[in-house]
């Protein structure tokens, strides 16, 4: 069992707050004005919210117990750890976009200023305890927790 | 017609802060914040209602709302909200509606009146370490008690009518599902509950989710009779009869067909889509006579196993018409002061009609007392109470408990723009539209009402151990605690109370 | 509530009252020792007596104890008097000169049966002395009656008590019951009538304290026709007690529960373990809210069939109680107890809230059984 990141449709209220404290987690510099404003290449949310009337929900990679990307990659970036989560390592990325073709959730992104593909790594990078999405949201319609 | 009427607020961006992240855009309902072609973010200033849901939710706080800077010529009379309602009724032709309470500058009597502390000859007392007591029971007492004791054992030989168990005096006040989201009712269920206060659903009925709160929930019955059945009544632990509001006294309610859905149809009971009319009278109430009838009809089908509250607004003969409701049969009267809020009302009736609750507690708790029959009723006192100040000050003028509902609309992030009316809430309270009532997490808000609730609670538990007292009832109508700066002799004899520095007798 | 010289006090004060359970007939001197004692708990600025069996000769009529600022206030309330009421007996209360007690107003005493006429025939005697009392003391300036039972009296002034006791020649009387009160009020109003102890008819109160719920007790009470028009939330008291005890006929432990009520935690755990007691306690705080006393206070109540001393349910106040044989003492301190009854068979501390209450076994009166030495020291 892991911790994963669960979207309550019924209190998402497509604000995409979730997406924007995402791309500052993942920033350089971890400042919301400085990464939007002047980092190059734009920081990149890992984390979609899909909308269609009042219905909304944030959609972030799945760590699959049995992930089609790492079955998929043809270079190993994406790759399963000992806790769980689904891994992807950019060094290794080649940007041909296996991943998002295989995901039936698309949860990977496109980075196409760098040609590498990011997703959610739970925060695990940036050495927070709840990932920025969860804890930034401003109406809790992201949990974490084993389910 | 070309329009005169210019914007209130204006919205100022700055783009050093500004992420273009569109928040803004999406938060607002009254569709003020627009993407242009070239991606970058624009406001249009005459839409804004100051709601400061864009304003709350920017994660940089690159937006800042301000008054609209437009020059009106400098006129005591004719000021510039005097002429763009004048501007809005000959565009339109139509009453002025607005929403939440009067917000013209009345006195507020609760900020001339000061509270007691004791000193030396009387310990205060200390919440942290003695007990202090704020249960209230409301509902009809006897005069008095028969106790028999036998054998070493106590018996009562009266039989005390059903009391309302209060854990705190304050109550949330009626707002209907309808006028608010289900959400919003949901939420203030769930935090009476905890609370082991009351909830009142307004004259919306109750929806079917709500009932397992049923014991924390109090149902009203009002002239339209929206969603009264047998469950309904059954699904509470009071009844209450609203024959007035302090927003709009002598009026009735309209909510939209607009507002009303699927959910709001069914519990109410109405067509989908249909306008819901609650008539300015009850039709079958045109005397005291007939209330008293419709008291007892509601006694008689909860066979007598509730309380029954009578609502009425605060208006100038309000102590004889509680003397009347009184004798009518009432258990409680809830008391609606001229700041008392509402989903929509007639702006000139909301600013021009009734009178304040301070007032009007007094009025009525003095004249019960002088007809001996304060025992008979309790008196809930309802209508802009905003701090556990206003709550503690209105118990010592005589108020059992009071009503709040601003103030809980308040904790749920209300930012009382007064356009309740429009179902455009962006708060997601005041409305039924799915996108925007979904934005009222339930389980947020009732844990902001509860933390205010059980602050304000601290509050006065603070000042009663101030004062040297352990049990709220000690300070219910005991109006030496309380001393007038400002006031009138003819307004302090009215509310009882001396001048500040005057002797204690 | 517009007093003689319109103040009120504050007052932190000495307390002492005894008993006899079996109706013996005590000397006034042994309340004097026993609140000499408790010097120290007042200022000077007031005391006062009251005690029962004290007009055997007179028994069957209310004693009227009236202190007048002037012969206008006398005539005046005579007139009231005469009309309402058939004199048995009129004198002035006898005194004797005590050099610290000065500027001593008219102090008056009548014995005085009831005439009710047709249209007071619905009333009982007792409403109708309640209802002449209230009239004397809210409209006629100067007057004041300060004492209105049957067989008993209340005394007081301004002075140290054991000065006002000798001053009234307490010495001189003899009751079953006597409780004393010493004040020690924190200002000044130099007013005979502030002294405790606080009638109606046979009720007297004295009180160590101060009631921060008065403005409630006082609105409560006077709904049902009391007027306080004292200087002192210690009236209220007496007007509750006879409003529960008399009008609702409250039991007296019952009442005292009303005064100084269990917290609702504690109700709630009864109400678990003995539902009916539970339920008892609940509704008489739902019932006669209205009617606790808050705040500090110990208080010794007298009344012709016995005593009740109570403090309230913190206990911010000192009581303590003893017994030997069959008399029951209560009071601020153990010293102004073992002072007239040094070997006492028990002594305790009564707990916050928990009422003491002392009962007249029999309702005739018994002549005094012990002789009591006044020369030397009392010992009862």
């Amino acid at each position: 069992m892991m911790k994963r990141v669960y979207a309550k449709e019924e209190v998402c209220i497509g604000c995409r707050l979730c997406e924007v404290y995402c791309a500052v987690e993942h920033s350089l510099s971890r400042d919301i004005i400085r990464a939007y404003k002047y980092e190059q290449p734009k920081p990149e949310p890992r984390v979609t919210v899909e909308e269609k009337e009042h219905i909304s929900f944030a959609l972030q990679c799945r760590h699959c117990d049995e992930p089609l990307c790492v079955e998929a990659c043809i270079t190993g970036a994406m790759m399963k750890d000992e806790s769980g989560r689904v891994i992807h390592r950019e060094e290794k990325c080649i940007g041909c976009w296996t991943c998002v073709l295989v995901c039936p959730y698309g949860a990977p992104r496109r980075d196409l200023s760098r040609g590498k593909v990011v997703k959610c790594d739970l925060c695990q990078s940036t050495g927070r305890e709840i990932p920025a999405c969860v804890e930034m949201c401003p109406n809790r319609a992201l949990v974490f927790e084993e389910r | 017609m070309k329009s005169y009427i210019l914007p209130e607020f204006k919205i100022k961006r700055d783009n050093e802060r500004c992420i273009e992240c569109q928040v803004c855009v999406r938060q607002c309902a009254f569709e003020v914040h627009k993407v242009s072609q070239d991606g970058s973010i624009y406001s249009e200033n005459d839409k804004c209602v100051a709601c400061e849901r864009c304003v709350t939710f920017c994660p940089t706080k690159a937006l800042t709302i301000e008054e609209y800077e437009h020059y009106i010529k400098d006129n005591a009379n004719w000021t510039a909200s005097v002429q763009r309602n004048i501007w809005k009724q000959a565009e339109t032709g139509g009453v002025l509606l607005t929403g939440m309470g009067n917000p013209k500058p009345y006195p507020i009597y609760w900020d001339h009146l000061l509270l007691n502390a004791s000193q030396v000859t009387n310990p205060s007392i200390d919440p942290l370490r003695e007990p202090m007591e704020l249960r209230t029971y409301l509902g009809s007492k006897p005069e008095s008690l028969e106790v028999e004791i036998s054998g070493g054992s106590v018996r009562l030989k009266t039989k005390v009518s059903p009391q309302l168990k209060l854990e705190v005096p304050i109550m949330f006040s009626a707002m209907s599902f309808g006028a608010i989201s289900y959400n919003a009712c949901e939420a203030l269920a769930r935090a009476a509950t905890e609370l082991g206060t009351y909830c009142n659903t307004g004259e919306g009925g109750l929806h079917e989710k709500l009932y397992k709160y049923a014991d924390h929930t109090i149902v009203q019955v009002a002239s339209g009779r929206f969603g009264v059945h047998k469950k309904y009544l059954e699904k509470a632990a009071a009844l209450e009869i609203k024959i007035g509001q302090g927003a709009k006294p002598g009026i009735g309610g309209h909510l939209p067909g607009e507002k009303v859905g699927e959910e709001v149809s069914r519990t109410r009971m109405i067509p989908v889509g249909s306008d819901a009319l609650s008539p300015a009278p009850h039709h079958d109430i045109y005397s005291i006579e007939d209330l008293s009838q419709l008291i007892y009809s509601l006694k008689e089908a909860t066979e007598y196993t509730k309380p029954v509250s009578v609502k009425i607004a605060a208006v100038h003969n309000v102590a004889a018409i509680s003397s009347g409701i009184a004798r009518a049969g009432a258990d409680i009267i809830a008391i609606d002061g001229f700041r008392g809020g509402t989903g929509a009302a007639p702006t000139v009736i909301r600013d021009n009609v009734g009178i304040p609750v301070e007032l009007a507690i007094a009025a009525v708790d003095s004249r019960l007392r002088e007809e001996g029959i304060r025992n008979r009723v309790s008196i809930v006192a309802a209508g802009g109470f905003r701090s556990s100040a206003d709550v503690i000050k209105a118990i010592a003028l005589g108020a059992d408990a009071v009503y709040i509902a601003t103030a809980a609309l308040v904790a749920m992030g209300c930012h009382v723009c007064q356009k309740c009316y429009t179902g455009k809430c962006n708060w997601g309270i005041a409305t039924q539209d799915p996108k925007l009532s979904k934005r009222l997490n339930p389980d947020i808000a009732a844990e902001r009402l509860y933390n205010l609730v059980a602050a304000w609670a601290h509050e006065i538990s603070e000042m009663l151990g101030g004062m040297g007292i352990n049990a709220i009832e000690s300070l219910k109508g005991n109006r030496l605690h309380l001393r007038a700066v400002g006031l009138t002799k003819e307004e302090m004899d009215v509310l009882g109370v001396k001048v500040a520095g005057a002797p204690l007798s | 509530m517009e007093g003689i010289n319109g103040r009120r006090n504050i007052s932190g004060c000495g307390l002492t009252g005894f008993m006899s359970e079996e109706g013996r007939l005590i000397n006034g001197e042994a309340i004097i020792r026993s609140i000499e004692v408790l010097h120290d708990r007042s200022n000077g600025l007031g005391g006062g007596f009251a005690g029962y069996g004290i007009y055997p000769h007179k028994k069957d009529f209310y004693a009227f104890h009236i202190m007048y600022d002037d012969a206008e206030a006398k005539d005046a309330s005579e007139k009231i008097i005469e009309e309402r009421f058939s004199i048995s007996g009129e004198e002035p209360i006898p005194t004797r000169k005590v050099s610290t007690i000065t500027k001593a107003p008219i102090l008056w005493r009548y014995f005085l049966k009831p005439e009710l006429d047709e249209c007071d025939k619905d009333i009982s005697e007792d409403d109708y002395v309640i209802e002449t009392v209230m009239l004397i003391n809210d409209t006629i300036p100067g007057a004041y009656v300060f004492s209105s039972g049957k067989n008993m009296g209340a005394f007081k002034a301004v002075g140290y008590p054991e000065e006002i006791g000798r001053f009234y020649r307490l010495d001189e009387y003899e009751g079953y019951t006597w409780i004393g009160h010493g004040r020690f009020p924190t200002n000044t109003p130099g007013w005979w009538g502030g002294a405790h102890p606080f009638t109606i008819l046979d009720w007297a109160v004295v009180h160590n304290g101060e009631i921060s719920s008065y403005d409630a007790n006082r609105r409560y009470v006077e709904m049902y026709g009391y007027k306080c028009t004292m200087l002192t939330d210690t009236e209220v008291v007496a007007y509750l007690l006879d409003l529960m005890l008399r009008y609702h006929r409250l039991p007296v432990e019952i009442a005292c529960k009303v005064l100084a009520p269990p917290f609702w935690s504690e109700i709630d755990r009864l109400k678990e373990e003995r539902k009916e007691e539970g339920n008892v306690f609940e509704a008489l705080r739902q019932i006669y809210g209205s009617a606790m006393l808050n705040g500090p206070f110990a208080i010794i109540v007298g009344h012709a069939s016995g005593i009740i001393g109570l403090s309230d349910r913190m206990k911010l106040r000192p009581l303590v109680a003893g017994r030997k044989d069959d008399m029951l003492f209560i009071a601020s301190e153990e010293a102004a107890i073992r002072e007239i009854s040094p070997n006492l068979d028990i002594l305790w501390h009564p707990r916050a809230g928990e009422p003491v209450i002392g009962e007249l076994k029999r309702t005739s009166i018994k002549k005094q059984a012990k002789v009591i030495n006044l020369k030397e020291r009392i010992v009862l």
